[in-house]
């Protein structure tokens, strides 16, 4: 769930911000619907140094009893202390990461290394290089991924976040190369980010792109708004509500429910937990 | 006023990982809560609960020097309801191998191992171990029954996050046991008034839930 200010909202290379509604509600809708963990990432934080996150945390978390990771703006132990503290679970970490990477081994000792989600934005470069971007992907870095995502597990991260932003929001499908060379150099976890476009291509970033998890937002977000209603709130004229008040995806987009989609991949042979009123084959 | 708002929980805050979840849980059952790092707090609770995430010789540390350890002895002796999640879990065991031995509260005897990233057959496993995975009864004993577990559908998935387990030395407390990285380890135990799990049911939606309003079964 990218949030900027008080909205959800959703882009394409995490560029041309759509409000698509309030997070609390997509969080309960999700929480209800068998999501297994809930991801938060303040997409404007890193540019304005603020975190507008902690109120929409602290509602949620009296309600949502699954795991929650919050990224955004997070530059300093202190501000990793505030967040877990209104209810997150994990942090997720990007820019604060690469302008000091000690910041992962001081909060891996803290707070313990399975708190601290190394957050990777990958853009793919023209001689087939994946370089690390910050600041949403609008920053670069010119530090490659996989040497990062190496440094990043040895400096003690429990977790990587990997976004092709090649992919983000464009529904063409995960990045496979890029999550399996991370996924295939190193130990921890990796939750593949950027690029489901339909349940196939969730299918396949487990399959064939070994990722142990997959984030999954156009998708869902799409379907979920034509459940929601949205009725009775007033929004905050802050981005683009086209997409919302007319309920619609754009087309390269097929929405799903996270039933139908974890029908899908358990049919595929892929262990996903059960949720109420999915019946599963593999069990 | 109902029964469980009359019952006092003391959620031991001794600086290891996120108690806040923990807390939500138990007050969305009803349950007062008291976060605290005092040995007095412990023993005026009704229950008590030892969550915690991170290292095992750091918590023990921990543990110590507020005087903690003992107090939470003393609460276990006196049969009231205690209930250890995650490392909580851990450290009622005799010692664990983290970085070298350390000595845990030694409540349970048994120790803490850690997962091997290459199982038996040579496959490749990511450890920590992150995220949902099932949880089994024991088919060789009757821990699971009289647990909070006793009414959770069995193979039910519970949400996990770590790198150690717990070994008992005594198969007769194991409640539930999980596979990951090439075993079969145990994920739960039960001993007398001691109920503690490797899995997080703060976390463990629904399901997790219910082994909080199970627990308080044991609250006379």
């Amino acid at each position: 769930m990218d949030i900027k200010g008080p909205n959800l909202v959703k882009g394409i290379h995490l560029e041309g911000l759509r409000v698509l509604g309030k997070p609390e509600d997509f969080a309960r809708y999700y929480y209800a619907a068998g999501a297994d963990e809930l991801i938060y990432i303040d997409v404007v934080a890193s540019l304005y140094n603020r975190n507008s996150l902690h109120d929409i945390i602290f509602r949620v978390a009296k309600e949502v009893f699954i795991p929650m990771t919050v990224g955004g703006g997070l530059r300093t132990i202190d501000d990793i202390k505030q967040v877990l503290r209104a209810g997150a679970d994990k942090v997720a970490l990007n820019t604060a990461a690469i302008k000091n990477p000690k910041i992962i081994s001081e909060a891996a000792l803290k707070f313990g290394s399975s708190t601290i989600v190394a957050s990777i934005e990958a853009i793919k470069q023209q001689n087939g290089e994946y370089l690390a971007y910050v600041d949403n992907g609008r920053e670069y870095t010119g530090i490659e991924v996989f040497e990062w995502a190496k440094r990043v597990e040895k400096l003690g991260a429990g977790e990587i976040l990997l976004t092709s932003v090649d992919r983000e929001g464009t529904g063409s499908g995960y990045d496979l190369e890029l999550i399996k060379n991370i996924s295939e150099c190193i130990s921890i976890p990796v939750i593949a980010s950027g690029g489901a476009g339909k349940v196939e291509d969730i299918a396949d970033a487990i399959l064939l792109g070994k990722a142990d998890a997959v984030a999954i937002a156009s998708i869902l977000h799409y379907e979920a708004i034509k459940k929601l209603d949205f009725s009775k709130y007033t929004f905050d004229k802050e981005g683009n509500l086209e997409y919302l008040e007319n309920k619609r995806a754009y087309s390269r987009l097929k929405p799903s429910n996270l039933k139908e989609i974890k029908s899908y991949l358990s049919n595929q042979g892929i262990n996903v937990r059960c949720i109420p009123g999915l019946e599963l084959t593999n069990v | 006023m109902s029964k469980q708002n009359k019952i006092k929980v003391s959620i031991i805050d001794y600086g290891m990982g996120n108690l806040f979840s923990v807390k939500q849980a138990c007050e969305h059952i009803g349950l007062r809560t008291l976060v605290t790092s005092k040995a007095e707090d412990v023993f005026k609770a009704d229950g008590l609960i030892l969550p915690g995430v991170g290292s095992f010789g750091n918590a023990m540390s921990n543990l110590t020097n507020l005087g903690l350890g003992e107090a939470i002895t003393d609460f276990i002796k006196k049969g009231k309801p205690f209930m250890g999640i995650c490392l909580g879990m851990q450290l009622l065991f005799s010692e664990s191998d983290e970085f070298g031995k350390h000595k845990g509260l030694d409540l349970i005897k048994g120790k803490v191992i850690k997962f091997s990233a290459i199982d038996k057959d040579g496959n490749k496993a990511k450890v920590p171990q992150v995220g949902w995975n099932r949880i089994k009864k024991y088919s060789h004993g009757s821990a699971w029954d009289k647990s909070p577990l006793k009414n959770i559908r069995e193979g039910s998935f519970m949400y996990f996050v770590h790198s150690y387990y717990c070994n008992p030395g005594d198969s007769r407390f194991i409640a539930s046991t999980t596979e990951y990285a090439g075993i079969e380890y145990c994920s739960s135990v039960l001993k007398d008034n001691i109920y503690a799990s490797q899995f997080h049911p703060e976390k463990s939606a629904q399901g997790g839930l219910q082994i909080y309003s199970n627990w308080l079964n044991y609250f006379k």
